[in-house]
């Protein structure tokens, strides 16, 4: 009786995850289990793959300063922009949570940017605002700061670009956005009753409850952000200049792949890639237990 | 009375003045689809255009070859509309067994959907491309469609965190009433992640209406290209590139972008869920 009750329990939980398992079967583990054999190969794409054992992860790490750089330049990224994106898009998600009147257009507004996304337009629009004589440097000379050469420093095209992803923060306020509404309203209104204002309100109710949601815009934020390829390309039309300067860690693998069609050495960039970004989200799952508050505990 | 009618004007002003901020570099490209092609350069410090030209939006609307832009609009809404509904509701489905069952290998088959997130696709396109052209997928929209119904990680993960917001106690009343697990999710789970779920297809509608490598990869017919293609057309095809009429569809091709945005904000905004949770 017990072993048949369970029986159904494994067969139910699978039955919901068998679009994902069979999807992933058909179409995802073979490409993967290739991808990880080409990293052992030396691959042109028009001959065959040859073995070459640990030679491309050799090179990589020993004698390859371009690889080195691109992953510098990929932290700077990652580690500069996800928090200030976060910061912003909470903070605005919280500005807009309000029921004020045209709040629907305001929102609107605020996540315009991120729908006109990695267009081609959008990359001629930004070079424009941080051109020598563009309207950022206008602002900065206003300010008595005094011109940026965005396009000559190459530390000053990587923050252009962290700028790009900023100001882009929509999915992650939309997400804030539903997280906010998921929290019940009596939670708040038994806490004002009982005498808290709205700062206690903020970090007792608003941040515990949201905290799976902030976990989640963590992880899908940094995750995206160690893989972003399509500014970096846009704006520095495909070079990562000046200087490799904006030469994020996906741009150079592709590059790798099909500039130098080196494709080995792209797959073996690609698995090197996701081991750390799967070390920096474990470290990140593993945290949640402290921090992350859960009001049901999954599956039990 | 005074006071709060302050803060309201104080909470529009700041709404107001960031928004401006966030919105002059989309006002810029709107503006710039009116003046002619070869003074959007010249005129780039300015906004109003003058002279002001329609010019950019009936040349772009022509399209390329024989294929009007309003064709490759249809074309786009074709996969989009069919890709966000499987990918929604596929991922829903997946969510729910990840965030509300015990079973066997789930741990396991988590890990294997973050995988999916963490590899570059760049390494895994070739292999990817192969399998499609063996089931003889290859010239139609079915690699970029069909694999939206197997559950998108992202939507997935994103249900899951929604559905773990949810206590406990609902599963067990629905349960104690003889509600099915299929039922539970239907019944209850599914109309309280409501907001996740509006999140979910305005992304998903956005990112298939944006996406460039797919079309490039499976559609070799003008008369199958989408939006995002035709705008890169633009620039790519004609000798001198035309900006002026690049400019002005992507304005049009934000339409819809929007519009979907608008419809689905409202599901965010009045919170379903919320009702469910009282009492």
């Amino acid at each position: 009786m017990m072993r048949s009750i369970s029986w159904k329990r494994h067969l139910t939980g699978y039955a919901f995850i068998s679009p994902f398992v069979i999807g992933f079967l058909v179409f995802t583990a073979i490409p993967i289990v290739v991808s990880l054999y080409l990293s052992f190969t030396s691959y042109d794409l028009f001959s065959a793959p040859k073995w070459i054992g640990l030679d491309n992860y050799d090179r990589m790490f020993n004698k390859d300063p371009k690889y080195w750089n691109s992953l510098r330049v990929t932290l700077i990224y990652v580690f500069g922009g996800v928090p200030l994106r976060l910061a912003f898009a909470l903070m605005i998600a919280m500005l807009l949570n309000a029921k004020a009147r045209g709040i629907g257009l305001y929102r609107t507004i605020y996540y315009l940017p991120s729908i006109i996304g990695g267009s081609v337009a959008v990359s001629i629009m930004w070079r424009n605002l941080f051109n020598d004589e563009g309207l950022v440097n206008m602002a900065l000379n206003a300010l008595g700061i005094g011109s940026v050469r965005w396009f000559g420093e190459p530390l000053a095209a990587l923050w252009m670009l962290i700028f790009l992803s900023v100001w882009q923060f929509g999915s992650s306020m939309l997400i804030f956005l539903a997280g906010l509404k998921n929290i019940p309203a009596s939670l708040h209104e038994a806490a004002e009753v009982d005498g808290a204002n709205a700062v206690q309100r903020f970090f007792r109710i608003t941040i515990p409850m949201l905290t799976p949601i902030i976990l989640f815009n963590l992880i899908m934020q940094i995750i995206s952000a160690f893989l972003t390829f399509i500014p970096a390309y846009i704006i520095s039309k495909g070079e990562g200049g000046p200087l490799d300067g904006t030469m994020l860690y996906s741009l150079y693998l592709f590059r790798r792949a099909f500039v130098f069609t080196d494709m080995g050495y792209a797959a073996a960039m690609a698995w090197i890639m996701l081991l750390i970004v799967a070390v920096v989200s474990s470290v990140l799952f593993a945290s949640s237990k402290f921090w992350v508050h859960y009001e049901s505990k999954g599956g039990e | 009375m005074r006071s709060k009618s302050l803060k309201s004007f104080l909470y529009y002003a700041i709404v107001t003045v960031l928004a401006l901020i966030m919105i002059y570099p989309v006002l810029w490209l709107f503006m710039s689809s009116f003046k002619p092609s070869d003074t959007i350069f010249v005129t780039s410090d300015r906004l109003i255009p003058s002279p002001w030209i329609w010019d950019n939006y009936k040349i772009g609307w022509e399209g390329i070859g024989e294929n009007s832009f309003g064709v490759f609009i249809k074309n786009t809404l074709v996969i989009v509309v069919l890709s966000t509904f499987g990918a929604v509701l596929s991922s829903a489905f997946v969510a729910f067994g990840f965030a509300r069952l015990k079973f066997f290998g789930s741990t396991f088959w988590f890990a294997m959907m973050m995988m999916v997130l963490m590899l570059p696709s760049d390494v895994t396109l070739i292999p990817q491309y192969i399998i499609f052209s063996k089931l003889h997928w290859l010239s139609s929209i079915k690699p970029i469609v069909i694999p939206q119904y197997f559950g998108v990680p992202f939507f997935v993960f994103l249900i899951i965190q929604f559905i773990r917001t949810i206590p406990y106690d609902m599963d067990e009343a629905a349960t104690i009433d003889g509600c099915g697990k299929f039922r539970l999710f239907f019944r209850i789970i599914l109309p309280m992640v409501a907001p996740a779920l509006a999140t979910a297809s305005i992304f998903s509608f956005y990112w298939r209406w944006e996406d460039l490598l797919g079309p490039v990869l499976y559609l070799n017919k003008p008369s199958m290209y989408t939006v995002s293609m035709a705008l890169k057309m633009y620039l790519d095809s004609e000798t001198v590139s035309n900006w002026g009429a690049m400019f002005a569809m992507s304005v049009v091709s934000l339409v819809p972008v929007l519009a979907v945005f608008f419809m689905f904000q409202r599901y965010i905004v009045e919170g379903i869920s919320t009702s469910g949770l009282k009492g």
